[in-house]
């Protein structure tokens, strides 16, 4: 490696490859990476959050319905849920994502199917946080007169949520990476670039390399961020 | 009949706050609580006593209906208990509950946690209920703890902020249920006087407690329970002094003697 990097023209050479690519261009391609897990990590959050909700409701059908959910989805490969948003939604069911446009379409699809995948994780991170609070917590919310769903928004969730930050700083780490899978409906997204490259160029090692400093650059400060919101927010007893 | 009853009820529902009739129990095999008749009238201190495992905390508990009875029925104010939904949280909030285990709101500030019921459950606006909340810890002595989490706190000044958060929903009627039994013995007295006072003001209390200074001072009637049912029932100085049951003269000689 060093002699890439001491002579400058040696470097020009080995990655002059790249400028090759411009649309998609590596970042640009990163950036739809990053468009994919914000959006999906939002979506997965609001309804990994709903489905835990249901998953401890008093409501029989809410709680039945949450278990089967997590326990289907979180069971079956995301590359075949990701396939069946594109072959099956959009292709059989004309499910369109309100887009005419391929490539909008396939991007709103994968979001919607990495939302959906994410969230079983999600709901089960939560879950688990709930279970941290004490009883004594929601107790006290019922006997000041809270509702079940004041008592969980205002008393229980904000507590769960403190608990399990770590664990979700890791499920927001394995969505960055899954995004990847997007690339099998063909949204160019890193996955799909390096995928392109490596069939056209000779530096494969050096390309993997490439992409895989790029999503470390990504997955390391989200977790060292989180880490330290945990620690920061954890709640005392 | 049940028009007769009734229409008892009725005429001594002015005084009766809290009335428990043939009240039963199970956990699982467990009967916990055994055709309990039980009535509160209003301004009176109750005082509930008897060996661990007998029900008294699980038939204070039943009062707000934290825990669900098998039959018989518990009427507030002359209605009776609601089963679930927003009847039950409406009548909850008018029946205050202090835990043994303080159950202060752990990521909110002690004043966040007396104001939070006044704004969510009451609709006060905010800033009528952070007067009155102020007023509440000023008046358990913790007003200078307002911004402090509660983990901040010692036991008895979370006793006592728990005392405040019930109070702001103007309860009709205040279960304390072992209030003292997580603390420290020098911050027992601190919690016992606050609730001393409670009582000199005319508050409703049914106290389920080990304290038997406390019963001797302040209830106006204790209440023996064991093995779930309610064995005996007296004014203080008669309990203490003359028990009728051998139950009760067990019970006394165990706990008085040291």
């Amino acid at each position: 490696m060093s002699i890439y990097v001491t002579h400058p023209e040696a470097r020009e050479i080995v990655f002059d490859f790249l400028s090759d690519y411009n649309d998609p261009s590596l970042l640009g391609a990163f950036w739809v990476t990053i468009k994919l897990t914000l959006l999906s990590g939002v979506g997965s959050l609001i309804w990994g959050t709903l489905l835990a909700a249901m998953r401890v409701s008093p409501v029989p059908l809410m709680r039945g319905f949450g278990t089967v959910y997590v326990n289907v989805v979180r069971n079956v490969p995301l590359t075949v849920i990701i396939l069946f948003t594109s072959l099956g939604l959009a292709d059989i069911f004309g499910v369109t994502m309100g887009s005419k446009v391929f490539e909008t379409r396939d991007f709103r699809l994968a979001v919607l199917g990495l939302a959906a995948y994410t969230a079983a994780f999600v709901c089960e991170a939560i879950r688990s946080g709930i279970n941290t609070v004490p009883l004594g917590q929601a107790e006290a919310a019922r006997a000041i007169g809270l509702n079940f769903s004041q008592t969980l928004r205002l008393i229980v969730l904000p507590q769960a949520f403190r608990a399990v930050i770590g664990p979700l700083a890791n499920v927001l780490i394995a969505l960055t990476k899954n995004t990847t899978v997007a690339a099998a409906i063909g949204v160019a997204e890193a996955a799909l670039l390096m995928k392109e490259m490596i069939e056209n160029e000779a530096q494969t090692v050096l390309i993997g390399a490439v992409f895989a400093f790029g999503f470390v650059v990504l997955t390391l400060p989200t977790g060292l961020f989180l880490g330290w919101l945990s620690k920061r927010l954890a709640v005392k007893r | 009949m049940t028009e007769v009853s009734v229409a008892k009820d009725d005429v001594a529902a002015s005084g009766d706050l809290v009335v428990l009739k043939d009240v039963n129990k199970h956990f699982g095999a467990l009967h916990v609580l055994q055709d309990i008749d039980l009535t509160i009238t209003r301004g009176e201190v109750v005082v509930v006593i008897g060996p661990s495992g007998s029900g008294k905390s699980t038939l204070c508990r039943t009062i707000n209906r934290l825990e669900t009875i098998d039959s018989g029925s518990i009427t507030i104010d002359g209605k009776p208990l609601p089963q679930e939904g927003k009847e039950l949280a409406r009548l909850r909030a008018d029946v205050g509950m202090v835990f043994q285990s303080f159950n202060l709101f752990a990521h909110k500030t002690v004043l966040e946690n007396v104001m939070l019921g006044q704004i969510k459950v009451r609709k006060a606006d905010k800033k009528k209920a952070e007067e009155k909340a102020r007023q509440l810890l000023d008046r358990v002595g913790v007003a200078t703890q307002a911004d402090k989490y509660p983990a901040q706190l010692s036991g008895g000044q979370q006793q006592r902020v728990a005392i405040a958060r019930a109070l702001a929903m103007d309860p009709k009627v205040m279960l304390f249920d072992e209030p003292t039994s997580a603390l420290d013995p020098e911050m027992i007295n601190e919690v016992l006087e606050v609730m001393q006072q409670l009582a000199r003001d005319g508050m409703t209390m049914i106290v389920v407690t080990h304290e038997m200074g406390f019963a001797r001072s302040a209830a106006n009637r204790v209440v023996f329970m064991a093995d779930g049912k309610i064995v005996e029932e007296a004014v203080p100085d008669q309990f203490f002094s003359a028990p009728r049951s051998d139950r009760a003269k067990d019970f006394l000689s165990k706990i008085l003697h040291h």
